[in-house]
């Protein structure tokens, strides 16, 4: 690990000045941060730790139905939040089904968002990778891309975005709140997690000295609260990352659908959201032909990215369960087994 | 319980330690970190030593830039092929069966990815970390050779360590010709890394010509005179200790080059030095299992008896080194077949050279037999275990020697009982849970050898009446500290809190190698023998002194319980140890013992432990997840000394079948040679969400010729079956053969 300076800034305008000289890095619950920097893929020069920073440690719902999330708040505590938990219940579950009990209760919410892709050739610093060092080129092709994209990739960058927690947040249509030298600023989140496009790997679009205050998640996010599941698939039943995985809410009304939102992990740079693809849900019965199309048209133009084309495959599968387990109903406790196939209840075939 | 046959143990039966569920006697002190591991070691002036990987698989390192390193604050030397101390042997030289070629800064040659190329020597571990990484070496490449497409085929000289490559018995073409019904099974399996939670971790510091290294290791004294024939010092001058491991698996059993580097980086700067591995570097070095590709051709006759075994598999190995993972060797001796062949091929490829991996050779090939067998028992119609009962080896196929004792028919049907497997479809695709998931059951049989090797021991009876047994023995977690102070504290006829068990270091008696699932076996044998042996000098004094009560039962012989020798014909005359001692005016008295197989019991018997694992699958229908739901386990090892570790033993051997089976895969980049999942975030094993129900049956089996104790070994063969028995139960729930492992989602898709 490099030599670092170690500043504790007391507030949100001296945590953007300091992250604002180059070569520092924010530091939040610490969980990717550090593994990267003694793997040598993050060498910052000043780590400025934000953890004990006022005011962002909140969870309050804002006059329009909406919510405010700090964004050093932890994940578990997030998760565990019952006002929370029981308006967005997909969020809660995707929480739950991300990393271990001890690393959820460390990480935070802005870490969550902007913690780095899982390409392996990414955490290895010997390998070129567009993302680390632009323009050095991208390993992942050609090589070992299990974990890799399908759908929204170019050659300058095949990774994943691979949060659980984003999957829900970008269906929900949440956006994030921003502090930087130039003042505030907010943007959603499906923009913020921009894709690779022929000049650049994509990544967060986040400004030196930026640092994310909170998490807006607006008016209405709580309507789907009745029907909202998140699914994921793995080959260990727990502490992976997804495979796949699928965010489905609904709002159902008498016997068909009023609206739906539905978003792939696992299968891009961002959690993948497709507007017809919700757009043909709406006014439909929830019923299995509605979702094969919907979910037909989420995968609507994906390619391998290399020996992972059962990935479209999967992802067309998962988003056809998530949305029959969000149509049967949000189970009334949280399953043993949170977003898991084998998830107490998750009677969605029988 | 029987007496014990142990000839030297006439006047003694094993007494009421043994069999006992006795809790692990250093369970606390680990649990409140009391107890120490190798990197728990800090002596005064320690240095941190932390070595550069190579970048390559295969070339020439071309340049170090030492200068950056050591400009680097903190540091304090940087070790270089160029200023490394000389060894008083040549590493890329075999000196001993048990000894690997091994890389220890003696050129510039890089043969896999993750070798080390130079230490970086600093006062604390970041700045040796960041030192090393300064080093931003340049080399000369060569395109790396990996895989089985990648690598070079060879036929390998011998497998496993000195086994001979190929078995024959019988014309196995002309079986084939013959059979009714054959049918061959192509397996394939990845490379597995250890992965002990305890990584490789030496401490070592010189003084004068006198070595002390503190390190985890599987076979203690053995590995003192390997180290001293490094350093060219004889071996009284090394002390190793070694008294808890965190784990082995038998990486920890032979001498790496990264424990070297380290005692070099002590000559080097002259001060005591540290060396821990990061858990990236566990994935080059330090061993790992070889990947196969298995074919077993089976053979049956109109009846559906076996008429042929044949088992061919091609192994993975370093392109400067061998160790050839015998997977066709696990066809020998389960089933009964009156023709057999068994042989290996081998491929070099760019990676660290393989070594013994829990089970090696047992858990691969057990996992294509069991598949295998599987197979041929759909294609006769019949039950799977109907099948195995049908071709029950009463007899050991390879060598058509009897068993020692075999008492595998009970293992099946009580393990069948508990699991509920009666009543199974034959059929697959049969079954579904209440939330419409495909259930399946599938079975293996589950074997390991029972070895013995060779150790010393010694036992110290005291005035005060209480004893001290010792032996250089391991404690890897498999809990040998309790096992063999339970055999120590019977050996001594004492309850076992009157017994200081002591174990771990090399100035001990030679506990040797705890592998192959004979610790328990030979270092308890020793135990017991040298325990034996002080009792017997002490009933000598007794009865011919006239003033013992005990005098002049010679004949009739006495017995040691509870610290005293009661008399056989007489059992209201007897005589503490305490005051015979105090009669004969001694303060203590010595045994020795040893544990080794009686050579004419070994010629004459074949010796195995044996069991039958039953697994229960869900699989979802549509994603095809997986998720072992149940996993019965009933085995037959001889005499169990501890039920509650042997129970442990065999749990975490059946929970390594699951991750074998389902997870555990070590990938590496078939560009680069580099792995590309080289940490536990990748490297996937178990976790508790993975095994929600493992249950272990113990079944009575008697032996009377394994060793004078009765006990054979438990650690490894909980693998063996399991492996098999979960493919077979995906088989049963999804109709899809397995043809390699791990089993992936997109494998049954
Ligand atoms: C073994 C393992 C398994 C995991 N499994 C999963 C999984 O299954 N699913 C899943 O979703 N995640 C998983 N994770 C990832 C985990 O969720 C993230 O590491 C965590 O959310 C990061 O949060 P943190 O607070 O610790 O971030 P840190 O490590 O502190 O920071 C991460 C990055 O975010 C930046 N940052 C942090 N806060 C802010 C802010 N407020 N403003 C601007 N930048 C900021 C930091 O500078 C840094 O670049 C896993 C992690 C590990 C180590
Ligand atoms: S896929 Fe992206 S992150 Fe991975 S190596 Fe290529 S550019 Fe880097």
């Amino acid at each position: 690990m490099n030599i670092f300076d170690y500043v504790r800034p007391a507030s949100v305008d001296e945590a953007v000045t300091a992250g604002a000289q180059p070569g520092a890095a924010f530091l939040a619950g610490g969980t990717n941060l550090m593994d990267l920097m003694k793997i040598g893929v993050a060498q910052p020069g000043t780590v400025v730790d934000i953890t004990r920073l006022p005011g962002l440690d909140g969870i309050d719902t804002l006059p329009d139905g909406g919510w405010r999330i700090g964004a050093l708040v932890r994940n578990s505590d997030l998760a565990r939040d019952p006002d929370f938990a029981a308006a967005c219940p997909a969020v809660a579950e995707a929480l739950l089904s991300g990393a271990s009990a001890q690393l959820r209760n460390a990480a935070t919410v802005g870490g969550n968002l902007m913690q780095r892709t899982r390409c392996s050739y990414f955490q290895d610093p010997i390998s070129a990778c567009n993302r680390r060092e632009p323009g050095s080129g991208c390993s992942a092709l050609g090589g070992v891309t299990e974990s890799h994209a399908v759908l929204g990739w170019t050659d300058q960058c095949i990774a994943t975005h691979p949060s659980d927690f984003c999957v829900p947040l970008v269906a929900l249509g949440a956006r994030v709140e921003i502090a930087g030298p130039d003042g505030s600023r907010e943007i959603a989140l499906e923009d913020f997690l921009a894709l690779p496009d022929d000049e650049g790997p994509g990544g967060a679009q986040l400004g030196a000295g930026e640092l994310i205050t909170a998490l807006i998640l607006p008016e209405g996010s709580s309507a789907f609260a009745a029907n909202a599941r998140y699914v994921k698939l793995r080959e260990r039943t727990s502490y992976a990352f997804a495979l796949v995985s699928a965010a489905a809410m609904l709002r159902i009304e008498g016997d068909t659908i009023a609206e739906a939102r539905i978003a792939l992990g696992g299968v891009a740079a961002r959690p993948w959201r497709v507007a017809a693809a919700e757009a043909a849900l709406a006014g439909k019965a929830a019923d299995a032909g509605a979702f094969a199309e919907a979910a037909d048209l989420l995968v609507a133009g994906a390619t391998a990215s290399g020996d992972n084309a059962h990935k479209i495959e999967l992802a067309r599968r998962i988003a056809v369960r998530a949305l029959t387990l969000a149509a049967v109903g949000t189970p009334a406790r949280m399953p043993a087994l949170p977003a898991s196939v084998f998830a107490n209840g998750a009677d969605a075939h029988a | 319980m029987p007496d014990t046959l142990n000839p030297t143990a006439g006047h003694v039966k094993l007494g009421s330690n043994s069999g006992q569920p006795m809790s692990r006697r250093d369970g606390i002190a680990k649990v409140t970190g009391a107890a120490t591991y190798a990197a728990d070691n800090r002596p005064d002036g320690l240095l941190y030593a932390v070595y550069a990987g190579a970048g390559i698989a295969r070339g020439r390192v071309t340049s170090l830039n030492v200068g950056a390193a050591k400009a680097h604050p903190g540091v304090v030397e940087v070790m270089t092929p160029e200023n490394r101390p000389p060894l008083a042997l040549d590493p890329d030289e075999k000196h001993h069966f048990f000894a690997w070629r091994i890389e220890a800064l003696q050129n510039d040659t890089v043969r896999y990815a993750g070798q080390p190329i130079a230490v970086v020597i600093a006062e604390t571990l970041e700045a040796a970390t960041e030192g090393a990484r300064l080093l931003a070496p340049t080399y000369d490449e060569e395109p790396a050779r990996i895989g089985f497409d990648g690598g070079e085929a060879y036929d390998p000289p011998t497998v496993g360590i000195g086994g001979n490559p190929t078995f024959e018995k019988g014309d196995a073409e002309a079986a084939e010709a013959r059979s009714a019904k054959v049918v061959e099974t192509k397996i394939a399996t990845p490379m597995q890394y250890h992965n002990a939670m305890e990584p490789h971790a030496i401490v070592a510091q010189w003084d004068g010509d006198k070595l002390t290294i503190d390190t985890p290791n599987q076979a203690i004294v053995m590995a003192r005179g390997g180290f001293a024939a490094y350093f060219g010092i004889p071996p009284e001058n090394v002390t190793l200790r070694s008294p808890f491991l965190g784990g082995g698996f038998g990486s920890k059993a032979i001498l790496v080059g990264p424990q070297l580097l380290c005692i070099l980086a002590a000559k080097l700067t002259g001060r005591p030095v540290k060396l821990t591995l990061r858990r990236d570097q566990m994935y080059g070095p330090v061993q790992h299992r070889g990947a196969t590709r298995q074919t077993v051709t089976l053979g049956t006759d109109g009846d559906n008896r076996l008429t042929m075994i044949k088992h061919h598999s091609v192994a993975t190995t370093s392109s400067f080194d061998e160790f050839i993972e015998g997977a066709a060797n696990a066809s020998q001796n389960t089933y009964a077949t009156p023709v057999l062949k068994s042989s290996h091929g081998a491929v070099r490829q760019d990676t660290g050279t393989p070594g013994p991996m829990r089970a090696p050779g047992e858990a691969t090939g057990s996992a294509a037999l069991e598949v295998a067998m599987d197979r041929m028992a759909e294609k006769a119609g019949m039950d799977p275990l109907e099948f195995r009962l049908l071709n029950y080896a009463e007899t050991d196929p390879a060598s058509g020697k009897e068993y020692s004792s075999k008492n595998l028919r009970e293992c099946y049907a009580e393990g069948a009982k508990r699991f509920g497997w009666a009543g199974r479809p034959l059929a697959p695709g049969m079954m579904k849970d209440e939330h419409g998931r495909l259930k399946g059951w599938g079975m293996g049989t589950a074997m390991f050898p029972a070895p013995m090797f060779q150790a010393q021991a010694r036992a110290v009876l005291k005035a005060d009446g209480t004893a001290v047994l010792e032996t250089a023995g391991a404690d890897m977690g498999q809990g040998a500290w309790t096992a063999l102070a339970q055999i120590a504290a019977d050996g001594v006829g004492l309850p076992a809190d009157k017994v200081e068990f002591l174990s771990g270091t090399s100035d001990q008696p030679d506990g040797g190698v705890a592998g192959g699932s004979g610790h328990t076996a030979t270092a308890g044998s020793a135990l017991f023998a040298a325990g034996s042996d002080a009792v017997a000098k002490l009933a000598e004094i007794a009865m011919k002194d006239p003033d013992s009560p005990v005098f002049g039962a010679d004949n009739a012989g006495v017995e040691a319980r509870e610290g005293r020798l009661v008399r056989l014909d007489d059992e209201s005359r007897s005589d503490s140890y305490a005051d015979i001692l105090a009669r004969a005016g001694l303060s203590e008295i010595e045994g020795n013992g040893t544990g080794a197989r009686n050579p004419a019991d070994a010629e004459a018997r074949a010796m195995f432990s044996h069991g039958a694992v039953f697994a229960e699958v869900l699989i979802d229908p549509d994603l095809y997840q997986i998720r072992v739901s149940r996993l019965v386990g009933a085995f037959a090892a001889g005499r169990i000394i501890n039920p509650k570790l042997a129970a442990s033993q065999l749990n975490g051997g059946m929970i390594w079948g699951v991750g074998f089976a389902l997870h555990e895969e070590g990938i590496h980049d078939p560009r680069t040679g580099r792995p590309v999942n080289g940490d536990l975030a990748g490297y996937h094993v178990p976790v508790n969400a993975d095994v929600p129900c493992v249950e272990t049956l113990l079944i009575d089996e008697e032996d009377h010729f394994v060793n004078a104790l009765g006990v054979k070994g438990v650690g490894e063969m909980g693998i063996s079956g399991t492996v098999g028995a979960i493919a077979n139960a995906v088989w049963h729930a999804t109709g899809k053969r397995v043809t390699s492992f791990p089993i992936h989602i997109s494998a049954l898709l």
